[in-house]
């Protein structure tokens, strides 16, 4: 019997690049929700930097870069993007199989943060939110995880039944702060 | 007219743009206003009761006269203000509330009905009888009295929303903005400096007056480039800041694209800007005086004549009068006699104004009339020594200066009077980190103005923990502001306080002499402030004269309230994005493409898309296809999509304990590869939520929800894990959309799966076990659980699979005589076999009403539990779940009709209960329904009476079990 074909949540929509931001769907191997069990904490985010070279990351942070990423996900979560989990974290946390249950999104560029700024309402600023800083709020109407990545990079996550919706919000952004010249 | 060698239009290209049709040219940087007077277009609109000609009384934000529409079609404009509208080639401008002409209004017939159109004269008129108010007198009312007209097309221009955060906001980018901002700027804060102009540079744009002996308009340029070099700045022009909210959250309205031909990109940006500090350098708004016909085109506030003079280069007459109660006034007397235009007199009402040369000074003068019916051509000066009549076509008026207090108001802080410049100021911290500063807090002289800047720029770069630099004041104008009030010159006729509202000073004797003494009552019954430009240039005026007509002081009196916006703002600015596709998040299942091909109409479950059925070549209404599917579920194999419904993924030590709490029956025994049919209560003891949660492993559960209580049910475990048991050693995460779920429904549901599952299911396969299996090279979960009765599974992979895995199933059904379902067979098929929804679970039932009582353990404690237990909870009087089955001629039955018994008058007094569900069954060839009846159980085959008042149905139904198919279950168990 022939294998079931797999589909991206972005798929037929993304890359689009106006003016000075592009927008691009990001496809890491795997997404997992880490939250570790009662007082294993300090265990378990040792157990990822031995497996995976990084920690826990404390709130609004994230730990790691385009490879192997953890970013904190909300109250006593982690999302680790990149490779499946280590089984060793089996001891210390649940794991949540998330690789397709989100939309991920990079917006890059100079516009990114002004593009951000009609969709979010954080302060995204550099002094403010720099590099490998996280924030879960709104995108719109939706509820998302907002990640710098990169200098004027940002990695955006909505519900992957979402992802129409979130590539009409951006791209709308993206095409009023263009007009602005 | 223009004046040769005046004005700041550096480019000095000429602009051509229409006025009602005619094409007139200004100049580059022009607003409309400007150009208009360059052209000596003095006629601009009509007033908005008596259709009176008006003109341009001011040169800002706070005009009421000139309002203008701009534009046609869905992009019309309607209540510009002219004084704010820049010119764009192609610029289209037309003047409003008049017919069939500006210079020939019929509606100013109105102005000759005048004395019967004061204040509370509707009120009076139009009481009786009350059937004629909305048939007869208030659509003539509306036709004949108004401003600007929309265009009753949808809207067709972009707006947008946006988010900014900041150390320091600075609003208004005069003398005292500027100096705040560079202080605050040169300190490394991160400053946005927000001006409504288009220009910034506020008054120094408007007077003539040096900084450290630069022209102010260059002080100010030289200001800008340093601020603009900065990083660290963000200068906003076209920028009003409009509304004052907690936590220093200011609200504010970017103009992008008005003054602009080609409208690619947004019209309009509602910016929601943070800051942690403010400091407000609003400025000051020049207030009229009151004098009969004080409201003819060409009679104007001095300051703005200034400001068309120096910054537009543009004299509004050729023979200009000037009448104040203030020094300042005679500036514009000065100002015009420099750039050579005619000054035929100055008018002072002091008695001890200063000497001025140049022109004739008349002091202790009052202007008490004006004659000109679309441009002043006269006005007459009252003296000691008796009238006089002086030709003018432009009178310049001072009543003094009112602060721009507005925003400093919207946290109902109250301004204080300051008896010294004749004003309201504001009252100090009366909005928490905001520092007002310069004229919009009482400071008339530009070097005031600076030191004030600095001096709030200080206070908030302290309260920042940033240290100001050295800053020396600059060089500046200090003349002291020199004031004696005047509100109203006595005489007879009207004489203007409101212009937009054609409000008199009379009115507001009136209303005095009407007992309407407060000024929150004086302005509703007068309308005094309420029009667009909500009363800047005429509430302090109006509450003088009340004042004065009470007897009481203008501090006793007191003022309106002062709410946001300070300056209109469109509603589609303000709902910017949340058209069309921004209204909502649209959530697409896997499947949604398959389906939208097979033709099935979608519909939105919350913010899901879901197929009603999927029509086949023949069937004409929804109820054939319908019937279709739900015969094919009941004879052969069904495949629907349910990857909607909430699935929470629930780990740890405690998680089967954690279950037992907010469950009502018990999980902890449930075997690991079995699924359990739960129900959530409420803290009140009432049904939040009822699925199925299927135990994976020891310490793994999955819990699945109805589809609109999949975010509730998420925050209540959160909020029941974190309050009530945090000591419990369990994790729970969303996992709705990683997996594409689907139903299997059907007598063939086991042969389909078998043909495509790679171990085949045996008997361990019972109903209500669950289990991993293996399919097309993926791992998936099958349940074997049923929403129909039917012998069914749910078909779960992870959801790059959905897609594929749809069209696979359906092909695979479709070869055993079955096919694709929708929401209105799944309908059917849950009413027949007595299953609910939300429909049901509304909120205010609980366990005992839909037959559930003993779900809820006595064995354990669960959330709402103990309230469950309220004797008025477990009445059997209470209405309670029972099937309805037509026996009369009549068998329609719809949702939210109402049970009576079957002679008893089907009024409220008598209802015996609700209809929730129906449907029309082909299974049992009946139309059925759940429904809610008092003591239901117990009246099983009881005859009543379902009426349906809103479509008048009545339908007499006997009481029947609530599972209508197949109640001892042995389909789905089979």
């Amino acid at each position: 019997m022939a294998d079931l074909i797999a589909k991206l949540p972005c798929d037929g929509l993304l890359p689009l690049s106006i003016g000075k931001a592009t927008l691009v769907e990001v496809v890491p191997v795997a997404l997992t929700s880490v939250s570790p069990l009662k007082g294993a904490e300090k265990d378990l985010s040792k157990a990822m930097t031995k497996a995976h070279g990084v920690g826990f990351p404390g709130p609004n942070n994230s730990n790691g870069d385009d490879a192997v990423r953890a970013i904190w996900f909300g109250r006593a979560h982690a999302l680790l993007i990149g490779p499946a989990p280590d089984s060793a974290l089996v001891k210390h946390a649940a794991l949540t199989d998330q690789t397709d249950a989100w939309a991920v999104v990079c917006l890059d560029g100079d516009a990114a943060e002004s593009v951000l700024a009609r969709l979010a309402p954080v302060d995204l600023r550099h002094s403010v939110f720099g590099l490998g800083q996280t924030v879960r709020s709104q995108l719109g109407h939706m509820t998302a995880s907002i990640t710098r990545v990169g200098e004027n990079a940002f990695q955006i996550m909505v519900f992957r039944s979402m992802a129409k919706t979130l590539v009409h919000d951006l791209k709308t952004a993206m095409v009023a702060v263009d007009a602005r010249g | 007219m223009r004046v040769a060698g005046k004005g700041l239009l550096n480019t000095g290209r000429s602009v051509p743009f229409t006025f009602d049709g005619v094409r007139y040219d200004g100049i580059e940087g022009d607003t409309l206003a400007s150009a208009l007077l360059a052209n000596d277009v003095k006629l601009v609109g009509r007033s908005f009761k008596y259709h009176r000609p008006r003109g341009v009384l001011s040169a800002g934000s706070e005009e009421p006269n000139a309002l203008v529409t701009i534009g046609s079609g869905a992009q019309k404009d309607p209540n510009v203000r002219a004084t704010v509208q820049e010119i764009h080639a192609g610029l289209q401008a037309h003047s409003q509330n008049r017919w069939p002409s500006l210079a020939f209004d019929a509606m100013a017939i109105n102005n000759l009905a005048a004395p019967f159109l004061g204040a509370g004269f509707y009120y009076k008129t139009f009481m009786w009888p009350k059937a004629f108010w909305e048939k007869l007198y208030e659509p003539v009312i509306r036709r004949a009295a108004g401003l600007g007209g929309l265009s009753g097309e949808n809207c067709a221009d972009e707006y947008e929303r946006a988010f900014a955060f900041c150390d320091l906001l600075v609003i208004g980018a005069g003398p005292t903005g500027l100096m705040a901002a560079l202080i605050a700027a040169r300190a490394g804060a991160d400053v946005i400096l927000a001006d409504e102009d288009f220009r910034m540079g506020g008054r120094l744009l408007a007077e003539t007056y040096e900084i450290d002996g630069l022209q102010g308009h260059l002080w100010a340029e030289q200001a800008l480039t340093e601020l603009g070099a900065m990083d660290n700045v963000r200068l906003m022009t076209r920028t009003s800041v409009v509304g004052v909210y907690d936590q220093g959250t200011y609200a504010a309205l970017e103009r992008v694209g008005h003054h602009k031909p080609h409208k690619a990109g947004p019209l309009e940006c509602f910016w929601r800007i943070v800051a942690k500090r403010c400091v407000l350098a609003a400025g000051a708004i020049e207030r009229p005086v009151a004098f009969r016909n004080n409201d003819r085109p060409g009679i104007m506030t001095a300051g703005a004549v200034r400001a068309y003079l120096n910054r537009w280069g543009v004299s509004p007459g050729k023979a200009v009068t000037v009448f104040g109660n203030n020094d300042d006034a005679h500036r514009t007397a000065r100002d015009l006699l420099d750039a050579g235009v005619h000054v035929a007199a100055l008018i002072d009402s002091r008695h001890d104004a200063p000497n001025f040369d140049g022109a004739q000074l008349m002091r202790g003068g009052q202007v008490c009339n004006a004659s000109g019916a679309r441009g002043i051509d006269a006005i007459t000066v009252r003296t000691a020594s008796g009238e006089e009549r002086i030709r003018t076509d432009c009178l310049a008026m001072s009543g003094g200066w009112n602060p721009t207090v507005h925003l400093t108001c919207h946290m109902n802080g109250r301004p204080e009077w300051n008896r010294e410049i004749a004003a309201f100021v504001p009252k100090p911290g009366a909005v928490p980190g905001m520092v007002t500063a310069g004229a919009c807090n009482g400071a008339f002289s530009t070097a005031d103005c600076l030191q004030q800047g600095i001096d709030a720029a200080k206070i908030a770069l302290a309260e920042l923990g940033l240290t100001a630099p050295d800053t020396a004041l600059p060089d500046a104008d200090d003349a002291p502001y020199r004031i004696a009030p005047l509100w109203a010159v006595a005489g007879k006729g009207r004489a203007w306080l409101d212009f937009q509202n054609d409000v008199t000073v009379k009115d507001v004797k009136q209303a005095a002499t009407e007992n309407f003494r407060s000024v929150e009552h004086m302005k509703r019954y007068t309308t005094q402030g309420m029009a667009t430009d909500q009363g800047k240039s005429s509430n302090v005026g109006a509450l003088a004269v009340l004042a004065d007509a009470t007897g009481r002081g203008i501090p006793e009196t007191g003022t309106t309230t002062f709410r946001p916006p300070y300056s209109p703002v469109a509603i589609a600015a303000l709902g910017a994005g949340g058209q069309g596709d921004g209204f909502a998040p649209q959530r697409y299942t896997t499947s949604h493409k398959a389906s939208v091909e097979r033709g099935a109409p979608m519909v939105e479950v919350g913010l899901w898309y879901r197929p009603s059925f999927f029509p086949k070549p023949g069937e004409k209404t929804w109820r054939q296809s319908c019937d279709r599917e739900v015969g094919l579920v009941r004879e052969h194999v069904g495949v629907c999509d349910v990857s909607t419904l909430g699935k929470i993924d629930i780990q740890g030590p405690d998680a089967a304990a954690f279950l037992d709490f907010v469950y009502t029956n018990m999980f902890s025994t449930l075997k690991v590869g079995r699924v359990r049919y739960g129900l959530m209560l409420r803290e009140d003891g009432y049904v939040m939520d009822d699925g199925t949660t299927a135990r994976l492993g020891e310490t793994h559960f999955v819990m699945t929800t109805t589809t609109a209580a999949a975010g509730e049910v998420m925050r209540h475990l959160d909020f029941v894990h974190q309050t009530l048991c945090p000591e419990l050693d369990v994790s729970f995460i969303s996992v709705t959309e990683q997996w594409a779920q689907f139903a299997i429904a059907g007598p063939k549901s086991r042969d389909l799966l078998n043909g495509l599952l790679e171990a085949p299911l045996g008997e361990d396969w019972p109903f209500m076990a669950c289990g991993s299996v293996d399919l097309m090279g993926v791992q998936g979960r099958l349940f074997r659980i049923s929403f129909s009765g039917e012998h069914a599974y749910e078909l779960a992979v992870p959801a790059r699979y959905g897609a594929a895995l749809f069209r696979e199933l359906v092909a695979r059904a479709e070869a055993l005589g079955g096919g694709p379902y929708g929401m209105e067979a799944l309908n059917v098929l849950r009413i027949e076999k007595g299953l609910l929804t939300h429909a049901e679970l509304h909120g205010r039932i609980t366990a005992f009403d839909l037959g559930l009582g003993r779900m809820v353990s006595a064995k354990k404690d669960c959330i709402g539990q103990t309230l469950s237990n309220r004797p008025g909870l477990k009445d059997p009087e209470r209405e309670r779940l029972v099937g309805l089955k037509p026996v009369g001629a009549i068998k329609q039955l719809m949702p939210g009709a109402f049970l009576f018994d079957k002679d008893a008058e089907p009024v409220r007094v008598n209802g015996q209960g609700y209809l929730t569900s129906a449907c029309y069954s082909p299974t049992v060839g009946s139309t059925l329904a759940l429904a809610f009846l008092k003591n239901g159980p117990e009246r099983h085959g009881e005859v009543i009476k379902v009426v349906d008042h809103l479509r008048g149905l009545e339908t007499l139904c006997e009481v029947v079990d609530p599972v209508f198919f197949d109640p001892a279950g042995g389909r789905a168990r089979g």
